[in-house]
């Protein structure tokens, strides 16, 4: 058959309910697009005979009449830092090479419970450190709207997958942006949750502080179903939030009327692409002609959040890697006479070079005489990012933002200049370090590419960011554009 | 080893206690607890530090920290934070220790230790603070089971450990002895920890410096590492404080450094300079969120607390009319207490159940080397065995050989007597005929006696005691006795 592209999780849902297709269907069509679209090495791993019979018991519960969420049945794809009993999980990194974990995360149980079906983990930057996914062992993935550019990182290969409709739905994990700036450069809509809101369990630790895992969706509706399905209290995260999640897709009601959208004056400075400050003032103005009132707001500490956030993440990132040693799992290097000896090696032929750059960055922040310098200094600038943000909402409903400053860039263009790269999370990093969920949606081109506009919203607010972004995409279609060789 | 202080230098000694929390499953990990289990059969993802996993503070862990807390009138912080202490090491999983840091569980507190060098008085011991951590596994270098390789067993690893930091206010290695005993005793009185060194949940670093008397600044101090025994804490302290003098005298220095006590040799060895020691990197564990205590939840398991061995020891006192000494010796050991407190229950007479107690069960316990919780000596039994002493029934020489079988073997004392034949004698007729063979036997002690030599009365006691087995009743005996010499009116 051939592969074409999947609907949407409405469009499949609806198919499903109608009887129009099964989920071993949706299921072959899935990955029968993610082989033909091979060449933009967006999965790592398939689980072909899984989701398979997966399916079959999917198709085989509706016989019965029994539905276990708006999931159930559906295929998705999932990040490859999310652990599953009995799968291999790499973080794209060779030293997890063959580590096969005897549990599953929390978010992975509660997707089991839903009823929907992975087909496959995907790429991403090593240990989910990038913006490109080009810092993965298994090689660089590629943005399906322009396969000389990147899908933006570090869940490039999820939120490809979504745009090149081989999957409804995917998951990430958002650290500084790793959600909403490759559903930017992809054209998708990717939601980063508040801190706490999905269980930490089983995710693989970047930076414990800041990592959130969240999804992917061709539609806010999409995404708000993703999110429902995820979000939740679990006692086995310590930071997560007891509170019981209201449901997302519950608040869609497409009323922005009242609504104030701040927009921070720092934001909308120089450095700016003007195709993409262009499609964000005009996806303001749009707002605004469904009823939304426009203000101008201050976040005046936000010129230091990208500083702050390399310290903290760096320096968290250089404790949580410490435990790929060769010891108990994943690669160890042979020959070796001494333990250092087998530490260094096994550390340095398992981890490339990003990895290597932000332990070595990390381990200096924290070590004595520099820690009070940088982290402790850093964490109190955090702080103060934060209150910026509450002083923020007292004047408004949602904050509007570019979620990138640019389009997708072209593949080997930044690895080489690592602080370039790191700068262009500028108005991403802001929301892990406040703790508070942000939406990237798509909001028009620039020169062919897409262009992400961010919503945040104060914590647990997800419901508030998504009705905004849905609202939007009721009046508007850039959400509906697909990449040229899938239309 | 002498307890007498050094002539030149006076001694500085603070120390550091590591006491396993006494708790089913691990301090951030539901693997449970064992001991001798087989290498890595009791744990989990969590304390395999797995891909993923996230700790999950032992609520258990944190009672038992606040009652030991409570117990050394430490402050309870309302606000603690868990850091992780960054290194590696093959029996470290995570690359990192979660402990405490900048913020500890508690602050302040002390301790009265009473002293071997100041006649039997108590001394404050102050505490810096207590803490909890999370222990490492173990690493196997042993040629037998390991050959070349180096194992590793991680059962050990992360289960709930308190550390106890002292000021450096003990003056000498017996003080740091008496110290620990005092610890230990708390520890087990609040069911904290089974604080036994053998086992290694009670384990010990001393900070160790000398300065000459009367100097008020502290001498350079040196760090001695895994101190498990009260015979080791006391030898390496003296060993090291040799090494330490040697190089004083000497017009040295003594150079900051972690050593390690050999027993083999007697002598302190250094493991590692100061200037080389690890940058433990410590920030707040962000995978944990600080530990907050409200006064309410502090106050619940302040009321939790079981007596302690300072208010049991006055209410001995007061209740039973113990001797101060046999009180505090009773209260010691909360399961000795307990002891005591179950068998005066019984017939009362406390005073001479500590008599008994002190004399004859803490030494034969001795003897076997028990702890009172070992022994298969019911209270009960002791207070029937006293009680049958006090009602003449059986002669104190014949129940005290009774007590080392009833507390390695247990079992009846009532019975036992009965079995063997041990009811005194207080028959007049067999009493008569062995005072009779004694006088007879002994003419000249006799002539020595009614010409006012009364000590030798004792020596024709002794002589029929010996005759009858020691089961004469004394009080009869003595009738006996005065009435065959003619002394009484009768």
């Amino acid at each position: 058959m051939a592969a074409a592209p999947l609907g949407t999780l409405r469009e499949c849902r609806e198919a499903l309910d109608e009887g129009r297709t099964s989920s071993a269907a949706l299921v072959e069509q899935s990955l029968a697009r993610a082989e033909a679209h091979a060449e933009l090495r967006l999965f790592v791993r398939l689980r072909a005979e899984r989701a398979r019979a997966e399916a079959q018991a999917a198709d085989a519960r509706r016989a019965s009449g029994e539905r276990r969420s708006p999931l159930d049945g559906i295929p998705l794809a999932v990040k490859d830092n999310l652990v599953r009993a009995g799968e291999e999980t790499t973080c794209a990194s060779r030293i997890l090479a063959g580590f096969v974990s005897p549990y599953t995360s929390g978010v992975m149980e509660r997707l089991e419970a839903a009823g929907a079906i992975s087909i496959g983990t995907t790429n991403m930057d090593e240990f989910a450190m990038g913006s490109s996914t080009e810092h993965s062992v298994y090689g660089p993935s590629r943005n399906p709207w322009d396969p000389a550019r990147t899908p933006g990182g570090s869940s490039g290969g999820s939120a490809a997958a979504v745009a090149a409709g081989i999957v409804p739905l995917a998951i990430g994990s958002d650290t500084g942006g790793s959600i909403r700036q490759p559903a930017c450069f992809c054209g998708v809509v990717g939601v980063k949750p508040t801190y706490g809101r999905v269980s930490r369990w089983g995710l693989v630790a970047f930076a414990s502080s800041l990592d959130q895992v969240g999804g992917f969706g061709r539609s806010a509706e999409d995404a708000a179903h993703l999110l429902d399905a995820i979000s939740g209290h679990d006692p086995r995260d310590s930071t997560s939030i007891p509170e019981p999640a209201p449901r997302c897709a519950d608040a869609l009601d497409g009323d922005v009327a009242g609504l104030v959208v701040g927009l921070p004056r720092e934001y909308y400075g120089d450095g700016i692409e003007p195709g993409v400050q262009g499609a964000v003032r005009e996806a303001c103005a749009q707002l605004e002609r469904a009823g939304a009132k426009l203000r101008e707001v201050s976040l005046p500490y936000a010129e230091y959040a990208v500083a702050t956030y390399y310290l903290i993440a760096t320096a968290e990132a250089s404790s949580n890697l410490a435990r790929y040693d060769g010891v108990r799992y994943g690669h160890r290097a042979q020959g070796a006479h001494t333990l250092s000896e087998m530490y260094r090696r096994t550390r340095s032929e398992g981890f490339g070079a990003e990895v290597k750059r932000r332990i070595l960055l990390g381990t200096y922040v924290l070590s004595a005489g520099y820690y009070d310098a940088y982290y402790r200094k850093a964490q109190q600038v955090r702080t103060l990012i934060r209150r910026d943000f509450e002083q923020a909402f007292r004047g408004c409903d949602v904050i509007a933002t570019p979620t990138m400053p640019e389009t997708a860039f072209r593949l080997g263009e930044r690895t080489e200049d690592p602080l370039r790269m790191y700068l262009s999370d500028i108005y991403t990093v802001s929301a892990n370090l406040a703790g508070i969920p942000g939406v990237s949606l798509p909001c028009g081109f620039s020169q062919g590419m897409p262009v992400g506009l961010q919503l945040l919203g104060p914590p647990l607010e997800e419901a508030r960011l998504l009705r905004v972004a849905d609202a939007y995409q009721r009046t508007t279609a850039h959400h509906r554009a697909r990449p040229p060789e899938t239309q | 080893m002498s307890a007498a202080p050094h002539p030149v230098y006076e001694v500085v000694i603070g120390l550091e206690v590591h006491a396993q929390l006494r708790t089913r499953s691990k301090l951030f990990s539901p693997a449970p607890v064992t001991y001798g289990a087989e290498p890595n059969h009791a744990v989990h993802p969590i304390c395999l530090a797995l891909p993923g996993v996230l700790p999950v503070l032992n609520g258990r862990a944190v009672e038992l920290a606040i009652r030991v807390a409570l117990a050394s009138r430490c402050h309870v912080q309302p606000q603690s934070v868990f850091a992780r202490k960054n290194y590696f090491y093959p029996d470290l999983p995570k690359g990192y220790q979660i402990s405490q840091y900048e913020e500890p569980l508690a602050t302040g507190g002390w301790l009265d230790v009473r002293m071997p060098d100041e006649n039997g008085g108590a001394r404050r011991v102050r505490l810096t603070r207590i803490h909890m951590e999370e222990d490492a596994g173990k690493s196997i270098h042993d040629a037998a089971i390991a050959g070349d390789a180096t194992h590793v067993d991680l059962n050990r690893a992360g289960v709930a450990l308190l550390e106890i930091v002292s000021e450096p206010d003990l003056r000498s290695p017996a003080e740091a002895a008496a110290y620990l005993r005092a610890l230990r005793s708390l520890l087990r009185y609040v069911d904290a920890s089974d604080a036994d060194m053998e086992r290694g949940n009670f384990r010990c670093d001393a900070n160790i410096s000398l300065r000459r008397h009367g100097e008020s600044k502290l001498g350079t101090r040196t760090e001695l590492k895994n101190l498990n025994s009260f015979r080791f804490v006391e030898a390496a302290l003296e060993a090291e404080i040799l090494r330490q003098a040697g190089i004083l005298d000497a017009g040295g220095k003594v150079v900051q450094a972690t050593l390690q006590f050999d027993p083999a040799s007697g002598r302190t060895r250094i493991l590692r300079l100061k200037e080389n020691a690890d940058d433990y990197r410590y920030f707040p564990d962000p995978d944990l969120v600080p530990l907050l205590l409200s006064d309410a939840q502090i106050e619940r398991v302040r009321a939790g607390l079981p007596e302690l061995a300072d208010a049991r020891c006055e209410r001995f006192q007061r209740e039973h009319g113990l001797a101060e000494d046999d009180a505090r010796l009773l209260c010691e050991s909360r399961a000795l207490a307990d002891f005591f407190e179950a068998a005066a229950s019984r017939h009362g007479d406390g005073a001479s159940l500590a008599n008994w107690i002190r004399r004859d069960v803490l030494h034969a316990l001795a003897e076997h080397g028990l702890e009172i919780e070992q022994a298969k000596l019911a209270p009960a039994a002791l207070a029937d065995l006293v009680k049958r002493v006090r009602e003449g029934g059986v002669t104190a020489q014949s129940a005290r050989a009774l007590v080392p079988e009833l507390v390695n073997k247990g079992g009846d004392p009532l019975r036992l007597i009965q079995e063997r034949g041990l009811e005194a004698v207080s028959d007049t007729g067999a009493l008569e005929a062995a005072v009779d063979a004694v006088l007879r036997e002994h003419a000249g002690h006799v002539e020595r006696l009614r010409a006012g030599e009364e000590k030798v009365r004792n020596f024709l006691i002794g002589q029929v005691m010996k005759r009858t087995g020691g089961k004469a009743d004394p009080a009869a005996l003595r009738r006996v006795l005065a009435q065959r010499l003619g002394e009484s009116g009768s």
